[in-house]
């Protein structure tokens, strides 16, 4: 008899998305939906859009939504969970939105400790705008505002979110992880689990940072994107548990 | 109750309370301080929040996210910080997120002073921030004004779902007077429940999502033509306006805030020495009142707006007037206060020109 391995988690809707062939957004979206479901906390749920590829994401989660103007998903998280705080309230950002025009909301938010979860979704390149250099670019790395590639005597160097925000004290929860695999798909998942229990558990701020394509603005195709991304974006965004309420490993 | 003696930036802060507001979110400015250090106090007292935002940006992010979540939410600045929320109220009116905005107004442009000014009057009641929009912006011209203000300006926020900003000023947030609290009227609109808040789904029937984004131009269109239609019922139903001394003026100044007060000073003043002089005050600076400028045209021989500013009201005024009379002006800006005396001077002057 036929058996169900998959299924679409129900905290996805049925909505169609936008995003691009071999997008890893569908996957990060679907292991948040599946975590909200696991924990039973969907039908208590807000999310916060950002602005970006995945702007709107408040059509494909499952939960009431709000949408945040650029860069300010944490300040609009806690101006919701401050209101609701048995509610778990996470956001979902890229890393123009997180980690350019949003950093005093990251970092603040962080810093007092508030009860939320971010979802950090680092391809090192503005996608919805058409392939701008992101704070995350790697040196070197070619986009349409770094033709000759990223220049550090020009552009600086490329933000590593996690270990900047672990060394505040309110940051509860802090891991990188990719989806540039199964096994790190699954490894993903339970980062995910471990940051919406530590807020669930009102132990502080969660935020789990996970490396992720754009084939379309590094123009390749999703399984050299893949590649490219462990061979390139792993080396200098070590994946690690770096703060964890149940201590790290 | 007894009148008691509170400084303006507390008064307005326990009325917003007593309005049933019991979340608060701001940054440190002058001249409105005391707004957040009384909040910081007294909301705990009563079961609510006060958190300090690390920006005013933040700030007026922090209240959209708790009005969408459907709190009843205050949030106070003064000028360079309202500017910095300029973005965040125009996504709040798009979102239609009821609140209650109040900017006590200090000079600028740029960093400017931290003394009284009135010269945001643009920038509230012409939308600061980008597309279309309005929000009811309403001027008090005393703190027991301003307190009676509070619960109908919440009212009124959360009746349209749009932002209700009460336009203060560094004089009205740091003087003293005596007021009394229990004075304001009981809330008498009919107001809807607020089903769309995102409360979460077990909460309430269907999803619920705070959003301004509408990439197609004919849903955009058909959003921006709903809330006109919002604006067009503000404008029918929120008008509020003195009329001081009207009836038989030849001379009528027009004046909102601490300078109607001033104005009215100047107007017993101006009696003495035989002069007629009345005030159409705004107290709806938007929308603005055309009904006495209709009813005062025929008598009145001129206006003459009053303004700590160079000159924003004035505008309005001539909108109102229609070229049917002279409109004139007189304004001190950057912390500076108009003097009785100086504003007599200058109507003695449009009078003796004006036949």
């Amino acid at each position: 008899m036929a058996k169900v391995v998959y299924e679409k988690p129900k905290g996805i809707t049925d909505a169609i998305t936008h995003y691009c062939p071999g997008c890893t957004h569908g996957i990060i979206h679907g292991l948040v939906a599946e975590c909200l479901d696991e924990l039973g906390v969907l039908d208590n749920t807000i999310g916060v859009a950002p602005v970006g590829c995945a702007v709107m994401a408040y059509n494909y989660f499952n939960c009431d939504m709000q949408e945040a103007a650029h860069g300010r998903a944490p300040a609009v998280a806690t101006g919701i969970k401050r209101t609701l705080p048995d509610r778990t309230v996470f956001t979902y950002q890229g890393d123009g939105d997180l980690a350019a025009i949003g950093t005093g909301e990251i970092v603040h938010a962080a810093a007092r400790g508030e009860n939320i979860t971010a979802i950090f979704v680092n391809n090192g390149i503005y996608g919805m705008t058409g392939g701008q250099m992101a704070p995350t670019t790697l040196l070197g790395q070619v986009t349409t505002t770094t033709p000759y590639g990223r220049k550090p005597e020009v552009n600086g160097y490329p933000i590593k979110v996690c270990e900047m925000l672990a060394t505040l004290e309110g940051a509860a929860y802090v891991a990188r992880v990719s989806v540039c695999d199964i096994n790190n798909i699954r490894k993903a998942k339970k980062a995910m689990m471990d940051a919406f229990r530590t807020q669930i558990e009102k132990k502080g701020f969660s935020i789990v940072e996970v490396l992720s394509t754009c084939p379309t603005n590094w123009g390749l195709s999703p399984t050299e994107a893949l590649t490219w991304l462990k061979d390139n974006m792993i080396p200098h965004y070590p994946l690690e548990t770096f703060k964890s309420p149940w201590g790290v490993k | 109750m007894a009148k008691v003696l509170m400084k303006g930036n507390e008064a307005l802060g326990e009325a917003a309370i007593r309005a049933g507001a019991r979340y608060y979110f701001g940054y440190p400015i002058t001249p409105q301080n005391e707004v957040s250090a009384y909040m910081a106090e007294r909301l705990p007292e009563v079961g609510g929040v006060f958190l300090q935002a690390e920006s005013e940006v933040s700030a007026i992010n922090m209240v959209y996210g708790a009005g969408g979540a459907g709190a009843r939410v205050l949030i106070t600045s003064s000028s360079p910080g309202i500017s910095l929320m300029q973005e965040g109220i125009s996504y709040i009116v798009g979102s239609e997120i009821p609140m209650v905005i109040v900017n006590v107004m200090r000079g600028g442009p740029g960093l400017g002073g931290i003394q009284p000014s009135q010269s945001d009057y643009f920038q509230a009641t012409k939308g600061g921030g980008h597309g279309d929009y309005h929000m009811v912006v309403m001027a008090p011209e005393s703190i027991q004004e301003m307190v009676d203000t509070m619960q109908d300006a919440f009212d009124i926020a959360d009746q349209y779902r749009n932002p209700v900003m009460i336009m203060a000023d560094g004089m009205m947030g740091q003087m003293m007077e005596a007021v009394d609290l229990d004075k304001p009227k009981k809330a008498t609109r009919d107001l809807p429940p607020k089903t769309w808040a995102t409360t979460g789904t077990a909460h309430h029937a269907g999803r619920n999502v705070i959003n301004s984004l509408d990439l197609s131009p004919v849903n955009l269109e058909k959003h921006n033509l709903d809330l006109k239609k919002k604006y067009d019922d503000m404008t029918k139903n929120e008008v509020r306006y003195e009329m001081y001394k009207c009836d038989d003026a030849d001379i009528i100044a027009v004046a909102y805030g601490t300078t109607a007060r001033i104005v009215k000073n100047t107007i017993d003043m101006a009696a003495r020495e035989g002069i007629k002089m009345g005030l159409i005050r705004p107290i709806s600076l938007w929308p603005f009142p055309q009904q006495p400028f209709d009813e005062t045209v025929d008598r009145a021989k001129a206006y003459i707006s009053v303004e700590m500013s160079t000159g924003q009201m004035v505008e309005d005024v001539r909108l109102a007037v229609n070229g049917r009379k002279p409109v004139e002006f007189y304004g001190r800006t950057g912390g500076m206060i108009p003097e009785p005396k100086d504003i007599l001077a200058k109507v003695k002057n449009i009078l003796g020109g004006v036949k």
